[in-house]
């Protein structure tokens, strides 16, 4: 999606951020899960400015409201990158099977966003089968973004395995427990080589300037917005948080200091 | 008729339909929908042409709205 209608300008000294060779203006990626209806979709969709939207992949209804309306009038193709994830997959068969069936849904966009769950209750990656999906999918010619822990050695490995970005988890999944480990989220960032963008765990606009301001080049978030009283609402708060965050982080923020330090100069005081 | 399983449930065609007519045929014909038969995708462009066999597993799919794990 253009920005023009967006009021902030990209900040001079920063870089766009760039996946798989496509330049981004807006760092904010959002979900479309989890809203009332297609309208609340679309209306917090556009507050958010976010380039790029995820959609699951699940089963038509068969016999039943063959004229419901279609997200993909609401988030068209054409306008945003869609992002079509592999939430609700425990194997790595059914993550590529997943992404299979989303390229060929997307006439053959082939950036996929995988997550490979590992079990119901925290919604923890499984990285044995993560790893053995990017591996697959890789070699069939997808560009993987791939959902990981917050663990460096993990985020590096998959960068090395060849994704075009890696989304650690800020914390579990629609917890909105915000940054629950910012020196790994940190690590993570300075070694890597490709965009890192928290995926899941934020829960409020703090939380999106927080991931930033740590280095991030980007925020996925979908329950942080759908599960807000007013989502549209949310949804334009947490762009300026993610351009708030972006610019404290570009700025570099001040030393921590544990006692006082005056900002009026002590000299010529007159008593 | 022949026996198929369509999204998981079991379903009469009748001999000799194709992809295109069962998709016709379930009121998804303008719809973007992605279809599988025995786990293997069928293009689009090859929907007139594929004739279902019986027992075939078929899963026709679409995009819902969806961020992180929403199943």
């Amino acid at each position: 999606m253009s920005q023009e209608n967006s009021t902030t300008p990209l900040t001079p000294e920063d870089k766009p951020l760039v996946i798989a060779g496509k330049t981004y203006r807006s760092r904010l990626l959002v979900g479309t899960g989890k809203y009332k209806d297609l309208d609340e979709t679309r209306l917090a969709t556009e507050a958010s400015r976010a380039e790029i939207v995820t959609v699951a992949i699940r089963r038509s209804n068969i016999g039943q409201n063959p004229g419901e309306p279609n997200l993909l009038d609401t988030i068209p193709p054409d306008r945003y990158t869609l992002l079509p994830n592999t939430a609700g997959c425990y194997t790595a068969e059914d993550a590529v099977r997943t992404c299979r069936l989303a390229r060929e849904l997307l006439d053959g966009h082939d950036l996929v966003k995988l997550e490979v769950l590992a079990d119901d209750k925290t919604l923890f990656p499984d990285l044995v089968q993560t790893y053995a999906a990017v591996e697959q999918l890789i070699n069939d010619g997808f560009k993987v973004m791939v959902y990981t822990n917050d663990d460096p050695i993990a985020a590096k490995r998959l960068e090395l395995m060849g994704c075009v970005a890696v989304m650690p988890l800020a914390a579990p999944i629609g917890s909105g427990l915000g940054i629950r480990n910012p020196y790994n989220i940190r690590t993570i960032v300075e070694n890597a080589e490709v965009p890192i963008i928290v995926d899941a765990g934020v829960g409020t606009a703090s939380d999106a300037a927080v991931a930033m301001e740590l280095g991030c080049d980007g925020v996925l978030m979908n329950t942080a917005i759908a599960g807000a009283q007013k989502p549209t609402l949310m949804a334009s708060a947490m762009a300026k948080a993610i351009e708030a965050g972006r610019e404290a982080y570009l700025a570099g923020r001040m030393p921590r200091r544990r006692f006082a330090n005056a900002s009026s100069p002590l000299d010529g005081l007159f008593f | 008729m022949i026996e198929i399983q369509l999204n998981g449930e079991p379903k009469q065609v009748a001999s000799g339909s194709t992809i295109a007519d069962l998709v016709e045929a379930e009121g998804l014909g303008n719809r973007r929908v992605a279809v599988e038969v025995n786990l293997e995708i069928v293009p689009r462009s090859h929907y007139d042409q594929h004739l279902i066999a019986s027992g075939d597993r078929i899963e026709i799919v679409h995009a819902i709205g969806g961020g992180q794990e929403t199943a």
